[in-house]
């Protein structure tokens, strides 16, 4: 079992994402985390999801995803060099003698103060997810009132491009 | 200027549509009078959504043609879903239309409202939801070109009420091509797996043939065939896939799988390359799929990547149609052949040997008593293809008759036999029999039944009388749901847990009622007669009401779980 980052070109039509994951459901697969939004080409819509699989299961995960006619590329970005990122928001309490301690931590992480009230910070934070897991784990001394994440998106490293 | 059910009729017609099976209703009120103003397409008026559906799928399986559903919204359109995950399960092309709500009226659970197109998503391979009338040429453009390419299947195409509004008309104009950048099947295969496909079978010492619905439905009979006699190899085909190789030739082996013959089976567990054609390695087939064919390199054809190495791995995959992939497999072999060596010959003679030792087995012969008078079920069949020499349309429902039709009827030709095989819908066979007697008025056509399956859609009896269908219907009549009782006789030591049919109709005066003809049968020396005066019926519907030995098994059997395709019941209590 491996993690995977599977991400397709769909058709920008409306349904094309209920496809999408209603495969997975169907047959049974994972998803991790999913993003989706469209690009340059108003025709399309660029979707990266995370998945565990294993190496048939993978095979099986494409070659369907391929099959549905409204998804026109895709590429498991695990398969080769890729550059991976995912965005998290994350409120935390800061007050007293921890409220220094909790921009010290953000600033090791290279996080942004993003927002500032008395008793709280809410911090933004880009990265690979386990960076983000890592600085969920270092403020675990401090009182995390809501996290948000974005899920992964992803591209292939060099000159290889996803594209129609 | 076309309004756009006036289009949507157009564009059928641009399809060569000639039947369309349908119900009217609410929201495909303006569709319905759109085709009252025409005559060039026939509507035929069921008795229940599900019907249509079957009978379009029983028109598309027996023609090659996509088969075409009219239905109303809400119950119109979930009545219509066992139809088309039937379609799907077996890739029939089919294109089903269904009637919406208006469309301000859509997310508002208004009055027949229902997400058809969030309720058919797993079980269609595309559909569309229209939002005016202008979409109307370009989506069944785009609906029949996917129904019928590449891997075929259902498509729906979901129209709201206003979008087909009399008063606005538009400018008509119907695609003359399309072309999707998103979907592009295989158009042939890859040239090279090809040739080291046939260079594989040549050398093969213990060959088999394995082949399904997809050389049906991809019109690769002819070819199969010519590539099977070139190489002098064994061949059985799937459930679905019956008739594609002539059933009555001496190197087709009988069915394989579940209840596939005993020599089947042993050849697909002992061979060393097995070529797989249109076939999808189902679990009806393999049995427990990690000791399936556990000494073979396994070539597969597809049109369908995700069809490779799905539940087997394939050793040599090759994605293509299976008509041009066999034409180009046949022409190799036709050139290499005589370059066979002596040990090759001699290899495969000693094969074949082999196979007829297993053959010897004799696994369908009817075990009778001595002056038992009730009729098997098996005899049943039999006295059917004795009496429609082996021509017939055969439908059938699903349970025990459908598979003493797939093993006691021989067919020789594709497309004559038309069964649930992925699905298993019971109730399909009798609609299906009355799509393919549309589409061949003067053909022989039989469904195959039980009491049980009979029931699920006995209303269409209804549209027959107003159709004029003369279908032959065969109940194997048990009294039991026979395919159940077996399973709770063989492992749940007999606890018929709801099996039984108590309160059955006089089925003879039941078909009488509805004008048609009812024969009843209980006697082994009255069987052939009966069945002879039934089919010369030829302008009339016979039902055919056959009691049947209300304790027959069907075998062999295999031995699941954790058995392999040599592990199989030969008949009650002997095993391999």
């Amino acid at each position: 079992m491996k993690r995977r980052i599977i991400s397709l070109l769909m058709e920008n039509e409306a349904g094309a994402l209920s496809r999408v994951v209603g495969l997975f459901a169907q047959r049974n697969y994972n998803i991790e985390s999913l993003t989706v939004a469209a690009t340059e080409d108003a025709t399309l819509s660029r979707l990266s999801l995370t998945t565990i699989s294993s190496d048939q299961q993978a095979e099986q995960i494409t070659k369907q995803l391929n099959k549905l006619v409204e998804v026109v590329k895709l590429v498991d970005l695990t398969d080769g060099e890729h550059i991976e990122r995912e965005l998290m928001l994350i409120k935390v309490r800061a007050t007293g003698a921890g409220r220094d301690e909790v921009k010290r931590t953000a600033d090791i992480f290279r996080g942004q103060i993003v927002d500032v009230t008395p008793s709280a910070y809410t911090i933004q934070l880009a990265g690979t997810s386990e960076k983000l897991d890592a600085f969920l784990r270092a403020m675990s001394e401090s009182v995390v009132l809501e996290v948000v994440r974005t899920g992964v998106s992803g591209l292939s490293r060099g000159e290889k491009v996803l594209s129609i | 200027m076309l309004s756009g059910a006036d289009m949507l009729i157009r564009s059928l017609q641009e399809e060569n549509v000639d039947y369309v099976f349908g119900y009217p209703g609410g929201a495909v009120l303006h569709i319905y009078d759109a085709l009252f103003k025409q005559n060039q397409m026939q509507h035929v008026l069921v008795r229940h959504e599900q019907a249509a559906t079957h009978m379009a799928d029983g028109y598309a399986r027996a023609t090659g043609r996509p088969g075409v559903v009219l239905v109303t919204s809400g119950p119109g359109a979930t009545n219509a879903i066992t139809g088309i995950a039937t379609a799907y399960m077996d890739s029939i092309p089919m294109v089903i239309i269904s009637g919406q709500v208006q469309s301000h009226l859509i997310g508002t659970d208004s009055f027949q409202e229902t997400d058809m197109v969030g309720i058919s998503r797993p079980i269609v391979k595309h559909s569309f939801l229209l939002k005016s009338a202008t979409e109307i040429p370009g989506a069944i453009k785009k609906a029949f070109y996917l129904a019928t390419t590449g891997r075929p299947g259902p498509v729906v195409v979901d129209i709201p009420k206003d979008v087909t509004n009399p008063t606005d008309e538009f400018e008509f104009d119907y695609p003359g091509t399309i072309s999707l950048r998103s979907y592009n099947p295989a158009t042939r295969g890859h040239a090279g797996q090809i040739k080291k496909a046939v260079s594989m079978l040549m050398a093969a010492e213990r060959p088999m043939i394995y082949t399904g619905g997809g050389v049906v439905q991809g019109n690769g009979s002819e070819l199969l065939t010519r590539l099977t006699r070139t190489l002098g190899h064994p061949i059985t085909n799937t459930l679905m896939g019956l008739g594609a190789y002539p059933g009555t030739d001496p190197q087709f082996l009988g069915m394989l799988g579940m209840h596939g013959t005993y020599e089947a089976n042993m050849a697909m567990h002992h061979c060393d390359v097995l070529l797989a054609v249109g076939a999808r390695f189902d679990d009806r087939v393999t049995n427990t799929v990690s000791k399936f064919c556990p000494y073979a390199t396994i070539i597969h054809v597809d049109v369908d990547p995700a069809s490779i190495s799905k539940n087997v791995v394939a050793d040599v995959p090759i994605v293509g149609p299976v008509d041009s992939v066999l034409a180009e497999m046949a022409d190799l072999a036709e050139a290499r052949i005589g370059k066979r060596t002596e040990v090759q010959k001699k290899r495969l003679a000693e094969w074949w040997d082999q196979i007829e030792g297993w053959r010897k087995q004799d696994c369908l012969k009817i075990r009778v008593e001595e002056n038992d008078q009730t009729i098997k079920p098996q005899h049943a069949v039999q006295a059917v293809y004795r009496a429609s020499k082996g021509q017939a349309f055969v439908t059938s429902d699903v349970g025990q008759h459908q598979m003493f039709a797939a093993q006691y009827y021989h067919f020789d030709q594709p497309r004559r036999w038309i069964n649930s095989g992925g699905l298993g819908t019971m109730g399909f066979g009798f609609p299906a029999a009355m799509g393919a007697q549309i589409a061949f008025p003067d053909e022989q056509v039989i469904c195959i039944t039980g009491e049980g399956s009979i029931q699920m859609n006995i209303q269409e009896l209804s549209t027959c009388a107003q159709y004029g269908l003369p279908i032959k219907i065969v109940n194997l009549n048990n009294g039991r749901l026979g395919m159940v009782k077996q399973w709770q006789d063989m492992q749940y030591e007999g606890r018929h847990s709801h099996s039984y049919m108590e309160s059955l109709p006089d089925f003879v005066k039941l078909a009488e009622s509805y004008g048609h003809v009812g024969f009843k049968v209980d006697a082994i020396d009255e069987l052939d007669s009966v069945m002879e005066e039934a089919l010369a019926m030829k302008n009339r519907l016979v039902f055919i009401d056959v009691l049947v030995d209300q304790e027959e098994h069907v075998y062999p059997m295999l031995i699941a779980p954790n058995g392999s395709m040599r592990d199989m019941w030969l008949s009650k209590g002997v095993r391999t």
